[in-house]
């Protein structure tokens, strides 16, 4: 794929993930973002946070499924930070329109609740991962330790959608959708691990 | 128990504010001035006149002294398009656009139980049982927002006088419609149905408690309860029964839809509680529905600003316990 492509592919991305934050920021001024803006905007947003991840952990499985597709890589970092960007909204949404920057209110808030310390422990899990998404902190950690660390973004979608679920009443299943799509990306690195083993097997002459 | 008598003097219809005055002031100036170019930019503002729902449906009402005079009623699009009603599904646009199926004519609400005998209610003659109020209340959903809705019926007590409950009735029990031919929700969702919701003999019997038929000066949109709900102002919005077929009166605390599905989180009581908050978020603030972002989160009020009229009837009960 040559850069110039590539360039004008990251165009196309950077529009598609900033137009949605400018319609979201110019409906809730005009407030025609319908009943409840506050509830749209933090769904919105968390709902963006979450499918980006999705799409960031894609990435990897769909190079090793097509092998052509590499350079799909050049699109990881940019995608995993304007997830952790969609992230921070959506957390401002909370501390913001629901809490109304009530301090009090937010400890009461993570103290008790399951749903909102989830949400909050996927924000914290993604915060180290946006600060070392620099070649420099690559090359200071070291390439295995980057690896490594930046495991936690499994973690920290897993507890996404588990926020996700926690925070919707019980008998709604609008979150299964992102579930399925988790778990299929989740599920296909194992799967495209064990399948290269018994491929790579099946090429090496028994001794 | 003090119970105050209805109005003896009933203002004549003559005298009773214009639906107009109900409406969003800002759309019903736009639609007189601008007529049908005003209807599209109602849309886009998320305003809907009642008129263009449902044309004939207005119903004759008298002013109620049990009205809130000081508050402005959310608009009749958002109290029609942002409905809690898992009959026809769990999301909040699903009752806009399933109820339509329901039918509600004929239709007839059985009372049964502890009764002198049971007895069977039509809803054109339970609607002519008394006349007809506009009680303009507050609203407090459980999932911490809320509206102002002009409701249209008349206190439950003079319903249940009609009913003749014996001495040992200490519990009445609301059964909502179950037709899950009419209701995708029933299907879709897993809750025990059919929905069930129940109030002590004294909150029941309480002036404020609505037995419902409209809002808007107009009937019940099936989205909102058609045809018959009841409306418990202070209680979170899922006490308040909604499309009832039965009334049941009992002797012991009867079961409650979301009560049974979670009882550390929805109970039997689920009076309005700004210090009892939900296992899942707090219910110090509120949520205004229809209000711009800014202007959105408010306190919530104990007994949702009923506390005056209706605190007495849990003296010395421990709100923490009994929640």
């Amino acid at each position: 794929m040559s850069n110039r492509v590539v360039i004008a592919l990251k165009v196309l991305v950077h529009v598609a993930c900033l137009a949605p934050i400018a319609w979201l920021v110019f409906h809730l001024l005009e407030n025609t973002l319908g009943p409840d803006p506050t509830h749209a905007a933090a769904f919105f947003t968390g709902r963006g946070t979450l499918r980006l991840l999705v799409i960031t952990l894609a990435i990897t499985p769909v190079r090793k499924l097509v092998p052509k597709l590499g350079w799909v890589i050049r699109f990881r970092r940019m995608l995993g930070l304007y997830a952790f960007f969609y992230a921070c909204l959506h957390l401002l949404t909370y501390v913001w329109l629901y809490s109304g920057f009530s301090l009090a209110a937010m400890i009461d808030d993570i103290s008790q609740r399951k749903f909102i310390t989830a949400g909050l422990a996927a924000w914290f899990l993604l915060l180290p991962l946006a600060l070392t998404s620099t070649r420099w902190s690559i090359r200071k950690l070291g390439g295995r330790n980057w690896n490594r660390l930046h495991r936690l973004v499994y973690v920290a979608a897993i507890s996404g959608v588990i926020h996700y679920w926690w925070g919707v009443k019980q008998g709604v299943r609008t979150p299964l959708g992102i579930t399925v799509a988790l778990g299929i990306v989740l599920a296909a690195r194992p799967l495209l691990a064990w399948a290269k083993g018994r491929s790579s097997r099946e090429v090496v002459p028994e001794a | 128990m003090l119970i105050r008598k209805s109005d003896p003097n009933p203002i004549p219809s003559s005298e009773i504010t214009p639906r107009s005055a109900y409406m969003n002031r800002r759309a019903f100036i736009a639609a007189g001035a601008l007529g049908a170019a005003a209807l599209a930019a109602d849309r886009l503002a998320g305003v809907m006149r009642p008129e263009q729902v449902q044309a004939d449906t207005k119903l004759a009402t008298i002013q109620s002294p049990l009205s809130a005079k000081d508050l402005t009623p959310t608009s009749f699009y958002n109290i029609t398009h942002y409905n809690n009603f898992y009959e026809f599904g769990p999301n909040k646009d699903d009752p806009a656009r399933n109820a339509g199926k329901l039918q509600t004519s004929p239709w007839s609400v059985t009372v049964e139980g502890e009764v002198k005998k049971k007895k069977v209610f039509d809803i054109d003659a339970l609607m002519k049982l008394r006349p007809l109020e506009d009680r303009v209340y507050r609203f407090r959903c459980v999932e911490a927002w809320s509206m102002v809705i002009p409701w249209v019926g008349y206190s439950l007590s003079e319903f249940i006088k009609q009913c003749e409950p014996t001495s040992s009735a200490k519990y009445v029990q609301f059964i909502s419609v179950d037709r899950p031919s009419q209701e995708p929700g029933i299907e879709e969702v897993n809750l025990n149905w059919p929905y069930s919701e129940g109030l002590r003999m004294d909150e029941a019997m309480h002036p404020l408690t609505l037995l419902t038929f409209g809002l808007y000066g107009q009937v019940l949109p099936n989205q909102d309860g058609a045809p018959v709900r009841v409306v418990v102002p202070w209680k979170y919005g899922f006490k308040s029964a909604k499309s009832i077929v039965k009334v049941k009166f009992v002797k012991d605390q009867p079961g409650t839809t979301w009560n049974e599905m979670a009882p550390n989180t929805y109970g039997f009581y689920s009076n309005v509680n700004p210090n009892v908050d939900h296992t899942e978020w707090s219910q110090k603030m509120q949520r205004v529905i229809g209000a711009p972002f800014w202007k959105q989160l408010e306190p919530t009020l104990m007994f949702n600003g009923y506390g005056d009229q209706v605190a007495s009837l849990y003296k010395g009960m421990d709100l923490n316990k009994y929640f």
